[in-house]
């Protein structure tokens, strides 16, 4: 049966790092639903947040291929509930929804929005939510013209885990005492 | 020629390189040179008496040569080319090397760092092609970045399960200037190469081998690579358990054992896949369960524990489950295994193999190396070339039917012995694979077994033999077709024979062009002397025998079918 996971990737800072993790998913032809990358709390060390929907065999599969990398530290899958995970929007609808501005208004707050910016042709819109959240607010404006739409990848946060930190002392020892060189 | 001055202040980017390899301890060279690597040549000029360097004819030639010398050696093999069609022309050896877990560091040339991205002349991104074909890679753009590279290189390609790396070096970074210091690198934050056996599982492993009444071991590659021979002995001896080999694996145990029982998968023996299906615990180390060897998965060893023996974690679960899983290296798992294992007899589960062995015999083996047709067949070849060399030549095989039949009739008695493309299949990998296995022991027989195919998917690598003088031999089984395509076309194809006949060359006259000597056998009374010629010829040469055109391989696992519908004719 096949289950949204979102999987976190802590990688080293490298060129095509995230090309060489892209492709995993490419050759099993699965789709990436959303992608971000950023720094982590550690200096140098890179998060990536990735949603797919897939099986549980297929993830942990795609886990193992991803932990192969080199320069790969670690990566982690959860499953909805064990994580904290936002979006964020940004909704272009037109000026014109000015004209009725108390319907306008009254959905930007029930919907926890904010107004970024107006201008003579257009209002932008921001707000930050969950994936069913952030579509609520689309289909709400959508009757003022929605000129134009944008939103952010997943990013989340797990519920628990060790800290990153921890982890790296971890396998900084590991590393010392298992390395073993192939040779004749 | 030329020693390095260690106090010398600054050497070139194409130096270092040069020097990086002699200190990671590299003393052969397969390559070709080319404009964004002409550095690199041009500083290899001083140091050819420390550096052997062979010219091939095409640079996949240089990426199986190197295969070949690494399979042979246990050492990473090197390459040089060039950037754009030099780089692409990499690819196919280097996918066969990452399939077949062989340690390669390609280096490549690249254009100037300021054209990268302009389609430059010869300019192809060679990274991003080779990515998801390579271990790791790297592009390097500054002089100063190239001796770390390429420590960094040596390291993940020869660690843990060994791979093919990929330097990429722009044209400016090998002219630049840089101080030169080599540290060689022994760890990485990032990777962790070989897990650290767990005892645990270790005893949870004996706990299921010393309950078992039918125990199997599969053996695979991984044992050669770690090289595990011996305690992969001890333990089948210590509790009396049957042994199997992939095809990679072929010499990692004595073939002569009475504890051997044969070769695994499409076209292995009868009693190792049938009786797959018949044993209560499944010893799989250092293989992959390739669906070569596994035939249909969903009627895999069903009624089997599966104990697996495994370097790699993403192998472990990602064909077949695994009950228990011993993380990390065969030899240390097995070592700490053997003393947890009780003495067995098995003597019952042995026999069934026995039983298979004359099946097989009556039904195959006995027909194919004992033919009454009045054309020779490829077994009697193989067998006969076997009987020979005792089955210790170096035997590089290219891919399909001659393949097949070497993996069968040849009996490898030593390990590291047996070369040729499993996991990739690819043709055109035996003739430049003899060339580097010869390079790596000039004074073993290397003997290249081809289809008449899969020759001239490389012929030109006669060249870089004719060049370097290098005595290989080479045995040609000619039977006119793209044998193992036909054999399908045959089988599930209704006989359309579509495109699988070759209107071969005078392949005696091509070598002979290239200085090399040869002759061509059709009839059963002038084989064993013409094979004696070969394998005593002092000098390359090359042996062409015509077999039988329309010749099937069995036993065969037909596609879908699992291991125990093995067919026999």
């Amino acid at each position: 049966m096949e289950n949204t996971y979102t999987l976190s990737v802590f990688t080293e800072d490298k060129i095509g790092l995230l090309n060489r993790i892209t492709i995993i998913f490419t050759r099993r032809h699965i789709n990436i639903e959303s992608i971000t990358a950023s720094e982590s709390e550690v200096k140098g060390i890179y998060r990536y947040t990735i949603v797919v929907t897939v099986s549980q065999e297929q993830v942990e599969k795609l886990v193992g291929q991803i932990e192969k990398q080199v320069e790969v530290l670690k990566a982690f899958y959860h499953i909805n509930n064990d994580i904290l995970s936002r979006e964020m929007a940004l909704y272009k609808v037109s000026a014109d929804a000015l004209k009725e501005n108390e319907l306008f208004t009254r959905i930007v707050n029930e919907n926890h929005a904010k107004i970024l910016s107006i201008s003579p042709e257009y209002i932008v819109v921001e707000k930050t939510g969950d994936e069913r959240e952030i579509k609520h607010l689309f289909n709400d404006l959508e009757k003022f013209g929605m000129l134009e739409f944008v939103r952010s990848g997943r990013v989340a946060i797990t519920k628990p885990m060790k800290t990153l930190n921890t982890f790296l002392k971890e396998v900084e020892n590991n590393s010392k005492t298992t390395v073993k060189h192939f040779n004749n | 020629m030329k020693k390095h001055n260690k106090y010398q202040t600054e050497v070139t980017g194409a130096e270092a390189a040069i020097l990086s390899l002699l200190d990671a301890q590299v003393t052969d060279v397969f390559g070709y040179p080319g404009g964004a690597i002409m550095p690199v040549y041009d500083a290899l000029y001083d140091y050819m008496d420390q550096l052997n360097h062979y010219l091939v004819r095409h640079e996949q030639g240089a990426t199986h040569a190197a295969q070949g010398y690494s399979r042979v050696s246990g050492k990473p093999g090197v390459v040089f080319a060039t950037s754009g069609p030099g780089a692409t022309n990499l690819i196919t050896g280097i996918a066969d090397a990452q399939i077949d877990s062989t340690p390669l560091v390609c280096i490549t040339g690249q254009v100037h760092s300021h054209l990268l991205g302009t389609d430059a002349f010869q300019e192809t991104d060679v990274v991003g092609i080779s990515m998801p074909v390579t271990k790791w890679n790297i592009q390097v753009t500054k002089a100063e970045d190239i001796a770390p590279a390429i420590a960094k290189a040596f390291y993940i390609a020869t660690s843990g399960r060994p791979g093919p790396v990929l330097v990429d070096i722009t044209k400016d970074a090998q002219f630049g200037k840089t101080k030169y210091v080599y540290e060689k690198c022994e760890s990485i934050r990032s990777y962790f190469p070989c897990p650290k056996v767990n005892e645990e599982e270790v005893s949870k492993a004996a706990e299921l081998i010393n309950n078992a009444q039918r125990p199997y071991i599969l053996c695979g590659h991984g044992v050669l690579l770690s090289g595990a021979e011996k305690q992969l002995l001890d333990l089948a001896e210590k509790a009396n358990i049957p042994v199997a080999s992939t095809l990679l694996g072929l010499g990692a145990f004595p073939p002569t054992h009475e504890l051997y029982v044969g070769y695994l998968g499409m076209h292995g023996n009868y009693g190792p896949n049938l009786l797959t299906n018949e044993c209560d615990v499944l010893i799989a180390i250092g293989m992959r369960f390739d669906d070569r060897v596994t035939g249909n998965v969903s009627k895999y060893a069903k009624q089997a524990k599966v104990v697996h023996f495994e370097i790699d974690p993403s192998e472990v679960n990602k064909i077949i489950h695994a009950d228990v899983a011993v993380l990390g290296d065969a030899k240390e798992a097995l070592e700490l295994l053997l003393p947890k294992v009780k003495s067995q007899k098995h003597t019952a589960w042995l026999q069934k193999f026995t039983d298979c062995t004359k099946v097989e015999f009556e039904k195959v083996v006995k027909n194919a190396v004992n033919p009454a047709t009045e054309k020779l067949r490829m077994a009697e070849v193989i067998h006969q070339f076997h009987q020979l060399s005792d089955g210790n030549a170096i035997v590089v095989t290219d891919v399909g039917q001659h393949q097949m039949i070497t993996s069968r009739y040849y009996k490898f008695n030593q390990p590291n012995h047996n070369v040729t493309s499993g996991g990739l299949g690819t043709m055109g990998f035996g003739l430049p694979a003899a060339v580097g296995a010869k390079v790596a022991q000039p004074n073993k027989e290397v003997v290249a077994v081809l289809g008449d195919g899969g020759f001239q998917m490389t012929i030109q690598e006669l060249g870089t033999i004719m060049q370097s003088n290098i005595p290989v031999k080479i045995l040609v089984l000619n039977n006119n077709f793209l044998g193992m395509v036909r054999q399908w076309q045959q089988l599930f194809f209704d006989r359309r024979y579509s495109f699988t006949e070759m209107k071969n060359p005078n392949f005696v006259a091509i070598a002979n062009g290239y200085n090399i000597k040869g002759k061509k056998v059709t009839e059963r009374k002038n084989l064993k002397e013409a094979l004696k010629e070969m394998y005593e010829s002092k000098e390359a040469y090359l042996l062409e025998v015509v077999v039988e055109n329309e010749e099937n391989v069995f036993p065969m696992i037909t596609t879908g079918a699992s291991v125990s519908e093995i067919i026999l004719e």
